[in-house]
């Protein structure tokens, strides 16, 4: 038999993990990822020359994110390791890539796929404005950059990332005028038993909210109808709370609605779907231990599903088990049980927090016709309702095909959560029935001249 | 006017390049995005409506911050280092590709 050919996508807790195993029994795997450095967005590493410690970065979890960090210090002579590289495209068992202004064409036996995930992202009025960004987004200019995102920040939206944001931000010294989270009390309350699966993460959290309650910090719950305002850049922050408006000033808005599993290049190498009812989201099938529906494709981490940093190590080392199972090894079978039973108690934990942080179901009735929607081409929800009352779209696809929602530079990243609410809502149809949007190559932009490169290698080899 | 302000990690080498033709100083290890917006509040224009944009998501998934150099290059702001010399535009757009 030839030898495997095995590629891991993403540098973050799942591929280092899953490399970690493979290099153990001897393999030697290409691990492709597209930041500088590895850890991926949890652990993210400033660039060489920051000074802040560890236990400054990343908290309560620095003792996880060294040791990760440390372990991919030492797989590196033992793998293939293509830092700040995209994969932009996968077909018929080759990956193309980009970096660092190189084009090449990667052939694979074997594919882990450890993409990770971006925020949920639900429109507000003002969205668009400068000063406006995402859960995610304001931790790593935190974190990666030593800045927060401006001087007097309001926190608004909904899930875990919310408190602990507002706490890694307060305690570094940034201006939190408040926290406005959509869910409610009562909602966090109803969700506790399961919370309790995970009792750390659950007194972390706990812990997060007393801090920044003991320190001043003005938390609001049950918040509805968040709306930024501004001429070019974000002035004031309102929302409703039991009916009644209030206003604050602020510079910056920092807002999320959970997490979404990044699945694009699982659709390309052709992996079936099915919707997740738990994720809100069409995700790529899979079994327990992490193989996909085609031979040979496997996922890890928060790509093919939401459940954080500490299951997305526990799957990368399961997956890494099921696809050394797929060559003939022998594998420790006490060890693939327990990774199993860890992870079917954090999938516990993680229904407790959709029930603690549920997406607004009002959203699409109440977005208004003149929001935008789409932030790449500025299609606002009357044009995405236009194309369902005059043309009868029910689908997806077709909904992007009129419209071009999903379209544009981020190829529906931001913007498809929020255009399927607004159709299914339309439709009176789930989010189930109204599909998918199929995954279009290159899955991020790049320069044309590189891909034409591309082109012109495959036609002459 | 900028938009981030820094907290953190001030005491790294400076770096010049050039913001909208004026001389101007980030910190070795800035991406483009860091370095801009600590001095503007902006990035570019929407090439649809013409309004400022300054980024959204920062991990290099959401595609608002691809922003011009003078001559003409488009560069994604959150995951590009500022290089010395770096001559940056933020009153054009700088979405399209290529």
């Amino acid at each position: 038999m030839d030898e495997p050919r095995i590629v891991i996508v993403g540098a973050g807790p799942a591929g280092v993990r899953a490399a970690e195993v493979l290099v153990a029994a001897g393999l030697r795997p290409v691990v492709v990822d597209e930041n500088q450095r590895a850890g991926g967005q949890v652990y993210r590493q400033p660039p060489a020359g920051f000074v802040r410690s560890k236990k400054q970065l990343y908290g309560f979890e620095s003792a996880k994110a060294d040791a990760l960090h440390r372990t991919f210090n030492k797989l590196r002579s033992y793998i293939n390791y293509l830092p700040e590289t995209l994969v932009w495209n996968c077909d018929g068992r080759q990956l193309d890539l980009l970096g660092r202004g190189q084009h090449q064409s990667l052939p694979y036996s074997h594919l882990m796929l450890c993409t990770g995930a971006i925020d949920r992202v639900l429109p507000f009025p003002g969205w668009l404005l400068p000063g406006v960004y995402t859960l995610g987004a304001a931790q790593v200019a935190l974190k990666a950059q030593g800045c927060v995102i401006g001087s007097r920040i309001v926190l608004a939206g909904s899930g875990p990332l919310l408190y602990l944001l507002a706490y890694q931000y307060a305690k570094a010294g940034a201006d939190i005028a408040a926290v406005l989270d959509t869910s409610s009390f009562s909602s966090k309350l109803q969700a506790t038993f399961d919370l309790l699966k995970q009792p750390l993460a659950f007194a972390k959290g706990l812990y997060f909210l007393a801090w920044l309650r003991c320190h001043g910090v003005k938390v609001v719950e049950g918040v509805e109808k968040i709306a930024v305002k501004g001429e070019q850049k974000v002035e004031t922050i309102s929302w409703h709370k039991d009916g009644r408006e209030q206003t604050l000033e602020c510079d910056a808005v920092a807002s999320g609605f959970g997490l979404r599993s990044e699945t694009q290049l699982a659709d390309l190498a052709g992996c079936a779907f099915e919707f997740s009812q738990l994720n809100q989201q069409w995700l790529p099938q899979r079994d327990q231990a992490g193989r996909s529906s085609v031979e040979g494709v496997y996922l890890a981490g928060d790509g093919g599903g939401i459940a954080g940093a500490d299951a997305a190590e526990l799957a990368g080392r399961r997956a890494a088990l099921a696809l050394l199972e797929d060559l003939g090894q022998t594998i420790d079978a006490g060890e693939s049980r327990r990774l199993d039973r860890a992870l079917q108690r954090i999938q516990g934990f993680r229904r407790g927090l959709e029930r603690a942080f549920p997406t607004p179901v009002e959203w699409a009735r109440e977005c208004a016709d003149e929001e935008i929607i789409c932030r790449c081409e500025e299609i606002t929800a009357g044009e995405l309702r236009h194309a369902v009352d005059h043309a009868g779209t029910v689908e997806m696809n077709r909904l992007k095909a009129l419209t071009r929602v999903g379209m544009g530079r981020c190829q529906g990243r931001v913007c498809s959560a929020a255009a399927a609410e607004i159709l299914a809502c339309s439709t009176g149809k789930s989010l189930a029935e109204i599909g998918r949007l199929r995954g279009q190559p290159p899955i991020k932009p790049m320069p044309v001249a590189a891909g034409a490169a591309a082109s012109l290698i495959r036609e002459t080899s | 006017m900028t938009l981030f302000t820094r907290i953190a990690e001030t005491q790294r080498e400076p770096v010049s390049f050039s913001l909208d033709g004026r001389s101007a100083t980030a910190l070795a290890g800035d991406t483009v995005l860091t370095a801009v917006l600590t001095q503007a509040d902006s990035l570019r224009l929407s090439e649809f409506s013409g309004k400022p944009r300054a980024g959204f998501c920062l991990i290099g998934a959401c595609q608002d911050c691809w922003m011009r150099t003078e001559d003409g290059q488009p560069l994604r702001a959150c995951s590009t280092e500022i290089q010395a010399g770096m001559r940056l535009l933020t009153a054009v757009s700088g979405a399209r590709n290529g």
